[in-house]
């Protein structure tokens, strides 16, 4: 059975982690590699590191996080934040990584949608949506950084993104993001019936009854979290524990039986990321 | 000696992955589209993500084609990865029909509307025969997918794994020296790995 995923994601400023996990064993909290390293390990079915560099100069840290990234860590990641043209995409894709997110510049410009889905494949594509509930009761899409209201409603534009090639969309509620309340379930799940291609539901986890609830209510395909993992409130193997006993599949490796049973048979060998 | 692999790069996919994973587990990759350094190599791997008729057509253009018939009819040992595995069919669906490398019999067809498309995540591989290629790993074990299309090979015979999704489709072959897994071994964390392992334990 395909496993509900759990993503945790990342900003990353500059080529560091502004937002991370507090694992204690770190020798570099800073550093992306390692905090992916470190989620890979207790459980991540993939990663996403939103790029929040602000200046044009820096930009290509990025990239180096990625060729670094895709050198030890063997999980799908995903690169958003500040992506504009193919090339901007060829470039992440040639350094190693998955996916990439794309939000504004589709917003500006749809076809880019498809150029990109055509050129790359739209296994690859990630649109991201940022919704905001308007006073009609309706949800609208913002833009650049959530700072600018475009109008478009959210329902429409999720059709139009799958029609346009989209692989996947990454939801996020502006309302809910930061206040630890829970996912918005009507949200999700109104874009999660209107489209088929899968959708990661973000914004608002604090519990993990929260990521439950965007599985079975919001019936969201994945879940996207950072402050409930970073913050050393709950581990991604609780997380997993917790909904695998409540009949949510999931995938959790190793198990205590098969643990020993997948060792190389050469002792001693290690693989890299644990 | 230190195990020399070829990875047989065209244009499709996150090559650097599967490249990068192999040499973690200590060969040395020639990743290239170059026939005369691929025909040096213990094994070959033909990865890739992206549309079946992208990647006949840059197989063509590369004049991989007719190397890859060859050594396969040479017996080299070999694995596709995702569209590596779709590719050596008969033919595809996705974009009309679309003739593959005709090394196998069978097509490749699209997932039935009413589930979510592509197939995205990780899933369980069910093993349907003892094979090398999951030496140690547990059955049932899950991988990860992102496709759109499986395969629907008519000999039923080479089949060594299935998946559920929305039904059983075909995630893994064998027929002599030839391998090939619709999931991603390279993005399959340890037992993704531990999958290349076998692979490289048998060039």
């Amino acid at each position: 059975m395909l496993a509900k995923r759990i993503i945790p994601c990342l900003d990353v400023k500059e080529g560091r982690v502004v937002k991370g996990i507090n694992f204690l064993n770190l020798r570099d909290a800073g550093s992306p590699v390692e905090q992916a390293k470190a989620y890979a390990k207790e459980g991540a079915d993939e990663l996403v590191f939103l790029d929040i560099t602000a200046s044009f100069e820096a930009r290509k840290t990025i990239i180096e996080v990625v060729r670094e990234t895709c050198e030890e860590v063997f999980i799908p990641f995903t690169v958003g934040g500040g992506i504009k043209d193919l090339e901007d995409i060829r470039a992440l894709l040639r350094a190693g990584a998955d996916k990439v997110s794309i939000n504004t510049s589709a917003v500006e410009n749809p076809e880019f949608i498809k150029m990109a889905s055509q050129e790359f494949g739209s296994q690859c594509i990630v649109v991201a949506i940022d919704a905001k509930l308007t006073e009609d009761c309706r949800w609208e899409v913002y833009a650049y950084g959530g700072r600018k209201p475009t109008g478009i409603d959210v329902l429409g534009w999720a059709e139009e993104v799958q029609a346009l090639g989209g692989g996947e969309i990454l939801l996020t509620s502006m309302d809910r993001d930061g206040t630890k309340q829970g996912y918005d379930l009507e949200l999700t799940r109104r874009v999660s019936q209107r489209v088929n291609i899968p959708v990661i539901a973000s914004g608002g986890a604090g519990n993990l009854e929260h990521l439950y609830q965007a599985f079975t209510q919001g019936l969201a395909s994945a879940v996207l979290a950072a402050s409930i993992f970073h913050y050393g409130e709950y581990s991604l193997r609780e997380a997993k524990k917790y909904l695998k006993e409540k009949g949510i599949p999931v995938r959790i490796y190793p198990t205590p039986s098969e643990s020993h049973r997948c060792k190389p048979a050469d002792e001693g060998e290690k693989y890299p990321e644990g | 000696m230190e195990k020399v692999l070829g990875v047989i790069d065209y244009g499709l996919g996150n090559l650097r992955s599967v490249s990068k994973a192999l040499e973690v587990l200590g060969v040395k990759v020639i990743l290239s589209s170059d026939v005369r350094r691929l025909s040096e190599v213990r094994g070959l791997i033909l990865p890739g993500v992206g549309a079946f008729k992208r990647g006949m057509e840059n197989l063509e253009k590369l004049g991989l084609k007719d190397f890859l018939r060859q050594s396969l009819n040479r017996g080299i040992p070999f694995l596709g990865i995702c569209l590596g595995f779709q590719l050596l069919f008969t033919e595809s669906e996705e974009g009309g029909r679309v003739k593959g490398l005709e090394v196998l019999k069978g097509r490749v067809v699209r997932f039935s509307k009413g589930i979510k498309i592509p197939h995205m995540g990780w899933n369980q591989v069910e093993f349907k025969k003892d094979n090398n290629l999951f030496k140690e790993i547990p059955d049932k074990s899950f991988f990860y997918f992102v496709h759109s299309y499986y395969v629907e090979p008519e000999d039923k015979d080479i089949v060594i794994s299935t998946t559920d999704y929305g039904g059983e489709f075909v995630s893994a072959i064998n027929k002599d020296n030839l391998w090939a897994v619709q999931f991603h071994p390279e993005k399959s964390s340890e037992l993704g790995l531990k999958l290349l392992k076998n692979f490289i334990s048998i060039c």
